[in-house]
């Protein structure tokens, strides 16, 4: 295959490249029905940068924010969402692109090129009336630019990579099992190549046996093309068996990131450390508590730090200010008042 | 009834076929083979059915609940055969004392029902409750078992309450009609993980306190470890492990038990490179062995 991106597949260096880089993003759902309007801050200032060959991680609950974070990243916005502040810039082949402000046919040129999408439940990704090779056809021919019999010789040279069979093209989705679909759209995803990947909950939806299965797979096609990625899952255990760093959020905020090991073995934000030491374990008999209360109304979040009413450690100052992002060892950062105060103020991004 | 001798549940060696396609290409499709299992009355346990999807768990307990009708076998319910139920006051009599909670808790709930209707029509139906006074006093009480309050819960509607508590609500209804076996499938596979582990502690303390035997359907083998005192493992409709949770979960003896044990992603392998795709596969039809 030709290469993707003539500057970037070289970049082998110690200095990490900088792909993604996200600036203090605001992304709210705004409505109005009635005379009533109603402003949920899903994302609320949040900033992270993503390097060439790395697997970021993101996690959280339900409605934390997290799904709205990678629609405001690929610009999958529609309204009520809105972009109220903050930048999305991307790095693609030697170019600084903030994604929010680019045309829609420049758009066109950088999306499945340069930035494609693993969706949760494959399902509902393939086309059920057309072929397998339909869609890679409808998906992907254009933005490889080959004559079509060369396209799908690469798609099925493609194919097995994910260890699928050419035969699996002439296949309707309903013939075959959840965890074939969504190797298959491990492959759409990445059979031109693209610089970045964002997988929104790629396995969830699988079986404990086929889902680390796949994962070894979206694993082994990232490290082979060399793109980064964003994997957003709930599941502290597959962050810890994927992702480089890993980033926490709660209620539409970053409260810790870091390497992924640091984070996992050396929590700091009280909201990490109950996700992690909460998860049972094979072996472990050890009582595990859940957590008080629920989680937060982002269309009414609560005052300072937002998970100040659920946090077994907080004091006055978290229900006032919610406090910034201080370094507590090298890359890694936490968002609070109490595990990393920030005594002497380092100003991040 | 000879409560006293007969087991809780008798599940022996039922087998559940479905069949699929039309007239002239009718085939079988055995979801459910040859299995067996037993809870004991007087002594109150949490029995995990852990397995892949298509494994027949879900199969299992429509047949445990009476939901559906096995095609062999039999299932006993206090000595009583559960298939051979036809009046309505056996059938409410049955549903008294096996009560179902559900994968879903958004989907299990009318979203344009308030939530006490379904713990007044349980309590109704299931507990002879009359009148309102008497609702509410059997709604309670119930809905203190699992943390809640009436006061709480009184005329909302399921989109104003978390995954979390709508499931509590869900358990809380079943227990209105003191149940003494409830069938639990994937209960907290919905619910977001800082709030699991009190749904999962939850089933505990209906155990220990309660009383309640609990059937308890998962794919999570770490949730079927820290909670079940027994488990049954699944595969393709057949029971391929069984016994003491610990003992089996510790230590598997059935390839289908080993290779689903490896395949458990803990937060422990943190910063160890994850394991080459395919080592943990069992051999498949579909794949081709050009790994490297």
């Amino acid at each position: 295959m030709s290469a993707a991106a003539p500057t970037s597949a070289v970049a082998t260096s110690a200095v990490p490249e900088r792909v993604l880089t996200v600036r203090d993003l605001r992304a709210y759902y705004r409505t109005k029905y009635f005379g009533i309007s109603r402003e949920v801050r899903a994302v609320d200032g949040v900033s992270l940068h993503v390097d060439r060959n790395e697997i970021y991680g993101l996690a959280g609950e339900s409605s934390c924010g997290k799904t709205t974070l990678i629609k405001t990243i690929v610009r999958a916005i529609r309204p009520p969402l809105d972009v109220v502040g903050g930048s999305v810039t991307f790095h693609f082949a030697g170019r600084d692109r903030d994604i929010h402000a680019l045309s829609e046919r420049e758009l066109e040129g950088i999306r499945w090129r340069h930035l494609s999408y693993i969706l949760q439940g494959s399902m509902n990704v393939l086309n059920p009336v057309r072929r397998v090779r339909q869609s890679f056809v409808d998906f992907a021919h254009r933005h490889i630019g080959k004559p079509m019999p060369e396209f799908l010789h690469q798609v099925e040279s493609h194919l097995s990579r994910v260890r699928l069979e050419p035969a699996t093209l002439d296949a309707y989705p309903h013939e075959l099992s959840g965890g074939m679909r969504q190797r298959v759209t491990i492959a759409l995803a990445t059979v031109c190549r693209p610089d970045f990947i964002v997988a929104d909950e790629p396995t969830t939806a699988l079986d404990v046996v086929v889902q680390k299965d796949v994962l070894g797979m979206l694993r082994e096609v990232q490290q082979e093309i060399r793109s980064s990625m964003i994997l957003v899952t709930h599941d502290i255990g597959v962050h810890a068996n994927v992702t480089d760093r890993l980033g926490i959020m709660y209620a539409g905020r970053l409260v810790e990131e870091g390497r992924t090991v640091d984070v996992i073995r050396d929590p700091r934000h009280p909201y990490t450390s109950h996700l992690v030491t909460s998860l049972p374990r094979i072996g472990d008999v050890t009582q595990k508590r859940g957590l008080d209360g629920a989680p937060p109304n982002l269309a009414a979040p609560p005052t300072g730090c937002r998970f100040h009413p659920r946090c077994p450690l907080a004091m006055a100052a978290c229900r006032v200010e919610h406090p910034p992002m201080v370094d507590v060892a090298p890359g890694h950062r936490v968002a609070c008042w109490v595990t990393a105060p920030p005594d002497k103020p380092v100003a991040l991004q | 009834m000879s409560a006293a001798v007969s087991p809780l549940l008798d599940v022996d060696r039922v087998g559940m076929t479905y069949a699929v396609g039309g007239l002239l290409r009718r085939r079988g499709v055995t979801a459910v083979d040859d299995v067996s299992l037993r809870l004991e009355s007087g002594s109150p346990e949490i029995l995990a059915i852990i397995g892949e999807s298509g494994s027949g768990k879900t199969t299992l307990a429509r047949m445990i609940l009476n939901l559906a009708k096995p095609t062999a076998g039999t299932i006993r319910f206090r000595g009583a055969d559960v298939i051979a139920i036809r009046s309505i006051r056996q059938r409410m009599d049955f549903m008294r004392q096996v009560q179902p909670i559900f994968q879903n808790p958004f989907e299990a709930f009318n979203p344009l029902k308030a939530l006490d209707h379904y713990l007044f029509i349980s309590a109704r139906r299931f507990a002879g409750a009359r009148g309102r006074d008497d609702f509410e006093a059997r709604a309670d009480k119930a809905l203190h078992q699992v943390g809640l309050s009436l006061a709480e819960v009184k005329g909302r509607y399921p989109h104003e309450l978390s995954g979390g508590q709508l499931q509590r609500i869900a358990i809380a209804r079943a227990l209105v009609s003191s149940p003494s076996l409830i069938v639990a499938d994937e209960p907290v596979s919905m619910v977001d993980a800082s709030l699991r582990m009190s749904i999962v502690n939850l089933f505990k303390a209906l155990r220990d306190e309660l009383g309640v035997s609990i059937v308890y359907i998962t794919h999570d083998l770490a949730t079927a470890y820290y909670i079940s005192n027994r488990v049954l493992i699944m595969q393709r409709g057949k029971a391929v492990e069984s016994g003491d949770a610990r003992a089996v979960l510790d230590n598997p003896q059935h390839p289908y038990s080993i290779l689903l044990k490896s395949a458990v992603l803990s937060p422990d392998d943190a910063g160890r490179p994850m394991s080459r795709a395919g080592s943990a596969r069992p051999p498949s039809a579909h794949s081709i062995s050009n790994a490297e």
